[in-house]
């Protein structure tokens, strides 16, 4: 009868089988490796700084104003010969310029109405995870109530009743497109608040804020970026309706939205003047899509959308 | 029998669930218009006192914002939507029922549509998982998503009304020519959206335990496909058309606009625009109303289809 | 002729690591009414053998080898091939019957439509096979629970209903993946009676997956200890419980309790880990964690069979 005392040690399991080393890698280094693997996320990534560059400075290194009419050369295709690559519009201003500009606009909007959304949602589905009970059925109800209207609808109430202040647009959008946000956080937080690493740090005292602090925030911060990035087109999107319905940014600034608008006018003479927004507003939403799917499938490996 | 008393606690719970959303939206819809500066009058050529009074008294615009909420509220539960503000001559019940039509069919269309292509599309990804049919969908259908439609309906136009002369660009006559591009830029995005939807659901469900039973059990991929993997794989895509309709109602405004449809989108921005109180109201309610039961639909069919949602008040 | 015989089979999956070797080299044999156990720890690959013989592996795994079912390899077949085989004479029992169940379908449809397919039964004719097998296995008012979803009805009724979907088509073969685990005592031993006596009436042969010991000694008449994904050793059951040769086996026995034992027998486990399935170690798999280990074994064991059948793979005995 062997009894455990009995049993000879032998040689270390990893030295016998030759490999010394094995480092542990952490959930972090995992999501950034898988990140970098899905090459359409990667790509996107690139045309997007790219497209931020571009939008920043471009206007600065372009010769022509924005609101500069050049009367030698309106309703012009693109052509290297006249200097104006991209084409100019019906008054003669240069496409390329006043789609950079429009970019800034639009990318502007999108990143702080996302910053808004960002806020209302965390913490409203924050709070409503963490207590839990009836005042979690409550918000979510609340929640589940909205989602159902159509966003558009209010959005443009919202833009009649408060006039077309741009700050008012990142209020506007920002407040419509929190739901999601708020849905994921607090499914989030609900699930922590559950895990055993959390009970396991209450059992040893630690208190309400250090576990929301250490334990709850950096799980929190994984979702919460992917629904940035997915945010960001989505509100790029409502934005650019709101400027195609001429409830957008007043003149003489525009968004892309505007420009489309704009060039859906001229189509017909000068398609160049809607094709040119198109095709930057596009790029845009689809990269940023794609970095979004990217970031979600890396944080969260499943073949999914 | 069982089931039947299960689904029909089931539906009653939901249907109470209604009254509150109604209301609220109402609510927000009714004190939302009000704060906006200005009134309806306010755009005409301006208008002696006691003119402009007579006309205030007539709408009731005079009575404290309170009183005219409950007023409402009254002429809500008997459908009666008020006259129109703008359209002197026409109640909103009249317009909303020449706009309904129109707005009804592209909608529908729209929807039947995308559901078809995309699950069809999303089916086909998911069995050529990682191929290139597969990535030439999904990215395709990430296309879908990200174009607007405002984007896609002047390309279309372009291409297939100006330069090819197949389509009429815009207008409404109840041809069927006249409803293709509408109803096809309607569809688009919510096309990519299911498809992608679709794929991902089926891909999981093919690779549950479940599959692999009924491989074992020796029948033929195509019953496998069918009878096992289809119902749970649709699920989500189901559950999505709740939200897929409210976004495309939101789309429907932007698409009658650039085909110039006679449609309830149209008269929403106009009466928003001109401060018709009691039109805006009336769309909104009547899109919300129709949204909502769009939703208790649904769901009803969620429960149906999936047998664990229906009995979890037993266990 | 062997009803079934499995010969150097090999099961790998690719994966972005690199190859994992689920099965290495295997081999055995059955006859008709036999009854042989897989014994072995989580990954030591007896479910991967199941799956990769019957064409169910995931889409990352492949098999190699021979698997001759009636004298025709099932490794050679197309899915199209394999259906004829799958579900009639060849029946699987799954493990986790919850998930193995498709939640969202009435266990009369997942019952009728194997013979429906198969013995090209019409409904009600196949509706009437079905209640009677659930009789068969035990369950109260068959009529009722039928008509049932999955997720109505408890973990051991739920077993009960694979066994009998198992055992609808009368199956020649039939495969049992951890039959017993996760249900209570009295549960496991009527499955286990069932099983028994299926082999009585139609001399079907039986694979059991167990980890399980008790079971194992009250079904089966051979036992195939795994190990890393190769057969370590092969015997009677007898001989195995009895006189286990190699010192995994014995390990294993030592690690059970015990009725035939003094009640102060300490339990030992067996110290360290399996190995990495992905880089594999040369020489014999089990030498890391072998109390018996010496110089030889960083060389691959032969596997040595003696007159009685009984089969082991170590150098221990070897004569010198």
């Amino acid at each position: 009868m062997t009894k455990s005392a009995d049993i000879p040690v032998i040689d270390p399991f990893e030295a016998a089988l030759g490999v010394t080393d094995v480092k542990g890698r952490s959930p972090w280094q995992d999501a950034w490796h898988r990140l970098l693997k899905n090459r359409a996320a990667v790509y996107s990534a690139f045309i997007m700084a790219a497209m931020f560059l571009m939008v920043v400075f471009g206007p600065m290194l372009i010769s022509w104003e924005p609101d500069y009419t050049d009367w030698d050369y309106t309703s012009s295709p693109p052509s290297l010969a006249s200097g104006h690559w991209f084409g100019t519009d019906a008054v003669g201003r240069d496409i390329l310029v006043r789609t950079l500009e429009g970019g800034r606009i639009s990318l502007m909007v999108g990143l702080v109405a996302t910053i808004v959304s960002l806020l209302i949602g965390v913490s409203y589905g924050a709070t409503a995870g963490y207590f839990g009970g009836a005042a979690d059925r409550i918000m979510m109800r609340i929640v589940d109530i909205i989602y159902a209207l159509p966003f558009m609808f209010f959005v443009i109430l919202l833009m009649v009743v408060f006039g077309r202040h741009i700050l008012l647009i990142f209020v506007a959008i920002g407040a419509i497109n929190w739901l999601d946000m708020a849905r994921i956080v607090r499914g989030q937080t609900l699930s922590l608040k559950n895990t055993e690493f959390v009970e396991a740090a209450k059992a040893c005292g630690v208190g309400d804020w250090d576990i929301i602090r250490r334990h709850i925030t950096p799980n929190l911060l994984g979702v919460v970026i992917v629904y940035v990035t997915l945010t960001i087109p989505q509100v790029i999107l409502v934005e650019s309706f709101l400027s195609f319905l001429g409830l957008g940014v007043q003149e003489p600034m525009s968004s892309w939205g505007a420009l489309v608008s704009d060039g859906a006018q001229d189509m017909e003479s000068a398609p160049w003047t809607l094709i040119v927004p198109s095709v930057f507003l596009t790029v845009t939403l689809y990269c940023f899509n794609y970095i979004g799917d990217g970031l979600r499938d890396a944080l969260d490996p499943k073949d999914h959308l | 029998m069982i089931q039947d008393s299960g689904m029909a606690r089931h539906a009653l719970w939901r249907l109470l669930g209604l009254i509150p959303t109604l209301l609220m939206l109402i609510t927000v819809a009714f004190f939302l218009m009000r704060v906006a500066p200005g009134g309806p009058f306010d755009t005409e050529k301006l208008l002696p006192d006691d003119i402009e009074a007579n006309l205030n008294a007539r709408y009731h615009l005079d009575e404290p914002l309170l009183q005219q909420y409950f007023r409402y509220l009254g002429q809500v539960a008997v459908f009666d939507f008020g006259p129109s503000i703008q359209y002197k001559d026409w109640t909103v019940n009249e317009l909303i029922r020449q706009g309904m039509p129109v707005s009804l069919t592209i909608g529908v269309a729209a929807m039947v549509l995308a559901f078809i292509f995309g699950t069809l599309l999303g089916i086909t990804a998911a069995l050529r998982q990682n191929t290139r049919a597969d990535y030439a969908l999904m990215g395709v259908a990430m296309l879908g998503i990200s174009i607007p439609n405002f984007v896609v309906a002047p390309i279309l136009i372009l291409l297939l009304a100006v330069y090819a002369g197949w389509l009429p660009a815009g207008g409404w006559d109840w041809s069927i020519a006249s409803m293709v591009l509408p109803v096809v830029t309607l569809s688009l995005p919510v096309t990519a959206y299911i498809a992608r939807l679709t794929r991902g659901s089926m891909i999981e469900v093919m690779h549950s335990n479940f599959i692999r039973s009924a491989r074992a059990k020796g029948l033929p991929e195509s019953v496998v496909i069918r009878r096992h993997a289809l119902r749970p794989a649709l699920l989500p895509v189901i559950s999505f058309l709740g939200p897929a309709t409210a976004g495309m109602i939101s789309g429907s405004v932007i698409i009658e606009r650039i085909f110039s449809i006679p449609g309830l989108g149209s008269y929403f921005v106009q009466g928003a625009l001109n401060r018709d109180y009691t039109l805006v109201m009336g769309v909104v309610i009547f899109y919300g109303v129709l949204i909502i039961l769009l939703n208790f639909l649904v769901d009803m069919i969620y429960a149906w289809l999936n047998p664990r949602v229906r009995y979890d008040k037993k266990r | 002729m062997a009803l079934l015989e499995v010969k150097d089979l090999d099961v790998g999956f690719d994966t972005p690591e690199g190859e994992v070797h689920a099965v290495n080299h295997l081999e055995f044999s059955l006859e008709a009414g036999d009854t042989l156990a897989l014994v072995g720890e989580s990954g030591s690959g007896k479910t991967q053998t199941v799956m990769g013989i019957l064409g169910l592996l995931a889409e990352n795994g492949h098999a190699s080898g021979q698997a001759l079912f009636k004298g025709k390899d099932l490794l050679q077949m197309n899915s199209l091939e394999l259906n004829q085989h799958r579900g009639s004479e060849i029946a699987m029992i799954f493990q986790d019957p919850m998930t193995s169940l498709n939640p969202y379908l009435r266990i009369e449809k997942q019952m009728i439509e194997v013979v429906m397919h198969h013995g090209g039964l019409k409904k009600a004719e196949a509706r009437t096979k079905a209640v009677e097998l659930l009789r068969a296995v035990r369950i109260a008012d068959p009529e009722r629970i039928i008509r049932q979803y999955p997720h109505e009805l408890s973990g051991g009724m739920r077993q009960k209903v694979m066994v009998a979907m198992g055992l609808l088509s009368e199956p020649e073969l039939l495969i049992a993946d951890e039959p017993t685990a996760a249900l209570d005592v009295t549960v496991k031993a009527q499955i286990t009676h069932l099983m028994s006596e299926l082999r009585k009436k139609s001399n079907a042969a039986i694979i059991l997956i167990s980890h399980d010991l008790g079971i194992v000694a009250g079904l089966c008449d051979r036992v195939l200890v795994m190990y890393a994904g190769e057969a370590v050793e092969c015997g009677s059951v007898d001989q195995i419980y009895y006189e286990p040769k190699h010192p995994y086996t014995q390990g294993l026995l030592n690690s059970v309790p015990r009725l035939d034992r003094p009640d102060d027998t300490e339990m030992v486990a067996i110290p360290g880990n399996p190995p990495n399935l992905l880089s594999l170690p040369g020489g014999c798999k089990f030498r890391d964690r072998c109390p018996k280990a010496f110089d030889a074994c960083t060389q691959s064991p032969p596997m040595q069979v003696g007159q009685d059948l009984h089969a082991y793979r170590c150098f221990l005995g070897v004569p010198t």
